[in-house]
Formats: C-alpha cells, structure tokens, sequence
C-alpha cells in the first residue's frame, strides 16, 4: 500500500479542484448562454415559445440533477450516443444552471414597472429597442446578485459529478479516503476546499446587493 | 378637420364592459379635460387612442390613421401622440438629457447632434434647462413630470395625451406642471387630459367631457357645464368634487 503524507493529499486535492472548477465556469458560461435564449423567448409573448420555457424550467427544477446526470451519461449511450463524463457533467449541469437563472432573471424583469414597457412604446421604440436600452440595462443591475449567489448552487452542484465517475473534487477526496482509510481528514479538506471556493462568492454576492440597495 | 376622432368605440375587459360606444371628435389644438369618477373609462378611452389598450368595436382614428394595437401601427402613432403617465415613467438608468434624446434618437434616427439640440430646447421649454445631467431619482416629482413632458415634446407630436399628470404630486408641485400646460396650450398644441384640476379645465380648457358609467355623458363649453351641470350625474360629481 501506498503511504500518502499530508502534502500529497493536499497536493492531490488542490490539483483536482481545478477541474472542479473549470466544471463549475464551463457549466456557468453554458448555462447563461442557454439562459439568456430561454429569457428571449419568454420575453417575446408568444405563448409557444413560453411554454416551451415553462416546461424546460419545470422539467430540470423539479427532478433532481443527480437524475439529470444519469439520463445525460447512461441514457444518452444507451441512445448510442457516446458521451464522457465530462460532457454528461457539462450538459446536465447547463440544464440545471439555465433553468435556475431564467428564472432569477425572470423575477428581476417583472420587477421592474409596467410603465417602462408603456412609455417606451408610446416614444415608437420597437420591441427589441425596448429590450436593449430600457429594460435589459435596468434588469442586469438587479440580476447581478442573485446571479452571483447562484454561481454557489453550481459550483457544490459539480460534486455530484463524481457519481458518473468525473474526476473532480469530491471524487478525487473518495479515491484518497479509500487508500488512506481517513475520512474525518479527508472531507474536512474537501469542504473547506469548497468553502475557499464558494464564500468569496457569497460575500461578493452580498456586497453587490448593497451597493445595489444604496443606489436605489 | 378632426384630428382624433373616436366612432362607437366598445372596449370590454373580459365580461366587464367598460367603454360603451364613445363618440368623440377631437380638432387640432383644443384642449379637452375628460372628467369622471374612477371606474368610468377615462384612462381606458386615453389608452384606446394611443394603441396601449385593444378596443373591440367601433373606430379610432389619429390624424386620419386608424388606431390599433398591431406593434407597427403604435409605432407609427407615436409619431403623431404623445403621452405623460400619472407615474412619469421617466427611464430611471439614464439622465434627463439621455431620456428626452432617446427616441429623437432611434426612433427619428437624428443625429446626436441634432437630438440634444432638440433635447436642450424642449427642457428650457419646461424650464429645465439646467437639468441636463441630473438623474431623475435626483429630481422633485413637479420637475420629473416635466422632464416626462419634454420627452414627449421632442417628438413633435400633434396630440398630447394626459393621464392624471398630477395626481401623483404634492400638491405644492401640481403648479408648475400645470403652468407648463397652459403654455402649450397656448401655442396652439392639442391637448386630451384625463384630469381632477377642475379649475384648470374651466380656465384653459376649451371642452369638458364628462363620463359616467364607460359613456360620455355630458360635453360642451368649460364654463357652462361645469357651472350649470345638466344631469343628476353631473351634479352628483361636481358636488363630490368641490
């Protein structure tokens, strides 16, 4: 048996907290994008579009993202689709992810005053005018913490990737708990590693609802 | 020449009938104050002119163009109507500045030059001038309504729609909005207020359109019908009003 000393424990830990969080940005970056498209088509009032939304968001809020994993890695290659647990990660974890931020996103529009949608079209700006210079600047303002905040969920979200066999974080911990036999140690470090990872973002998170709050 | 001109105009919001055939026909440069208690279409009929609500009969039509509801048409309406909200509805993320050249702007597609030309004009018009850069939160509501006038004046518009202007103000600060008013009428604007300033529609309207019930129910001269009311109604209002 392999003796790991300290250092290399760490070591190996911090190495694979790199994939945790290239996971975490990529799932992050996917899911605003898909987000941001969904948010579109519900903005355009066309009761298609935003029931095809509706579902979507239903669909991965209320299944669990474990679930959600699995049907990306085993049933897609079950569809004969091969797929790495990488990019069953990535997938399922931009479903979650965009499904959570359209809705975020959705209370900070409706937030903001029906007058503002009125005014602008009694000046003839078109819809997308609209969007662009009246509403999309005034909701970002507000979306910006709770967007942040959320960026938290993702990341401890990425450990269940461990379950499909990714190596990150979590997953990495378990390899070194079963050839070490500590557990106590070994998650201890794994959820402080996660800690380092998500309270800046908290704290960055509050901080921009401050500020927003005094600017109001 | 009527420039708006409203024909059995029937609106219903689901079951509740709320405009029941209003005929209305508006000249260029009148002023026409719309009275009523709450609840009788006098917001309603001003939103049914400028195309924010769908009505269900009858016809709406501005400057010789029908009014409806279709994004482009409104689009185009809002070359000719203007409209000042009872909330100002000003664009709290831009400056007075950047409110009033906006539409100019993108809509008109002036150059930018031009735009703040027009901008600075319309905001000394309203006395405002001084303004320019401030951020709305950073002005009273008497001076926000105004901007809200400006912004609507930059894009030279035939009619102005009122919607309850001052309603929304301390009362300290419904003068000067009102003052603003009355120098546009006087250049000869058109002007279709939704309105509680009783003396301001007997002194600078020219028509008083009283409605009851989602009907016109009495119209005519400020001065005679608002001091010899012909229907109980009327009567009734003017008493719960003074």
């Amino acid at each position: 048996m392999i003796e790991f000393s300290n250092y290399d424990i760490l070591r190996n830990l911090l190495f694979a907290t790199q994939w945790t969080i290239l996971l975490s940005l990529a799932a992050f970056i996917g899911g605003t994008a898909v987000a941001l498209t969904l948010t579109a088509m519900r903005l355009t009032r066309n009761p298609a579009m935003q029931r095809i939304v509706r579902v979507y968001v239903e669909l991965f809020q209320g299944t669990p993202l474990l679930m959600q994993m699995f049907l990306c890695f085993f049933g897609l290659s079950m569809l004969g689709y091969e797929i790495s647990a990488w990019g069953a990660a990535i997938l399922s974890l931009t479903f979650f992810t965009s499904a959570f931020l359209v809705e975020i996103w959705r209370g900070c529009i409706d937030t903001l005053p029906k007058g503002q949608w009125e005014a602008s079209r009694c000046l003839g700006l078109s819809f997308l005018q609209t969007l662009r210079f009246i509403i999309l600047p005034q909701a970002i303002r507000v979306a910006t913490a709770p967007t942040v905040g959320f960026s938290v969920q993702v990341i401890k979200g990425t450990a269940l990737a461990s379950v499909i066999g990714f190596v990150e974080l979590t997953k990495v911990g378990t390899m070194l708990n079963n050839a070490t036999f500590e557990p106590f140690k070994i998650f201890t470090l794994v959820a402080l590693i996660y800690f380092m990872l998500c309270y800046p973002l908290s704290l960055y998170s509050k901080h921009l609802e401050k500020k927003f709050n005094v600017s109001r | 020449m009527s420039l708006v001109n409203l024909h059995q105009v029937h609106k219903y919001y689901g079951d509740l009938h709320v405009l029941k055939g209003i005929d209305l026909d508006i000249k260029a440069g009148e002023v026409i104050s719309i009275i009523g208690k709450s609840g009788s279409g006098k917001s309603t009929l001003l939103r049914c002119i400028n195309g924010l609500e769908q009505y269900q009969e009858g016809g709406i039509t501005v400057d010789g163009k029908e009014v409806t509801t279709e994004d482009i048409q409104v689009r185009r309406l809002a070359l000719s109507v203007g409209m000042i909200f009872q909330n100002f509805n000003l664009f709290p993320h831009m400056t007075v500045g950047e409110n009033v050249m906006l539409a100019p702007t993108i809509v008109l597609k002036k150059s930018k030059a031009e735009a703040e030309a027009t901008a600075r004009a319309m905001l000394e018009k309203v006395g405002l001038a001084e303004k320019f850069d401030s951020f709305p939160e950073k002005l009273s509501g008497g001076q926000q309504q105004r901007v809200a006038i400006a912004r609507a004046l930059a894009m030279s518009p035939k009619v102005l729609l009122c919607d309850e202007i001052t309603s929304a103000l301390d009362p300290e600060l419904v003068g000067e909005v009102l003052k603003v008013l009355e120098q546009l009428a006087e250049e000869g604007m058109t002007l279709v207020l939704v309105t509680h300033e009783m003396n301001f529609a007997r002194d600078v309207g020219s028509r008083v359109v009283f409605m009851h019930q989602g009907k016109v129910w009495e119209q005519g001269d400020p001065k005679t019908i608002l001091s010899n009311p012909q229907t109980d109604e009327l009567k009734q209002f003017m008493g719960a009003v003074l």
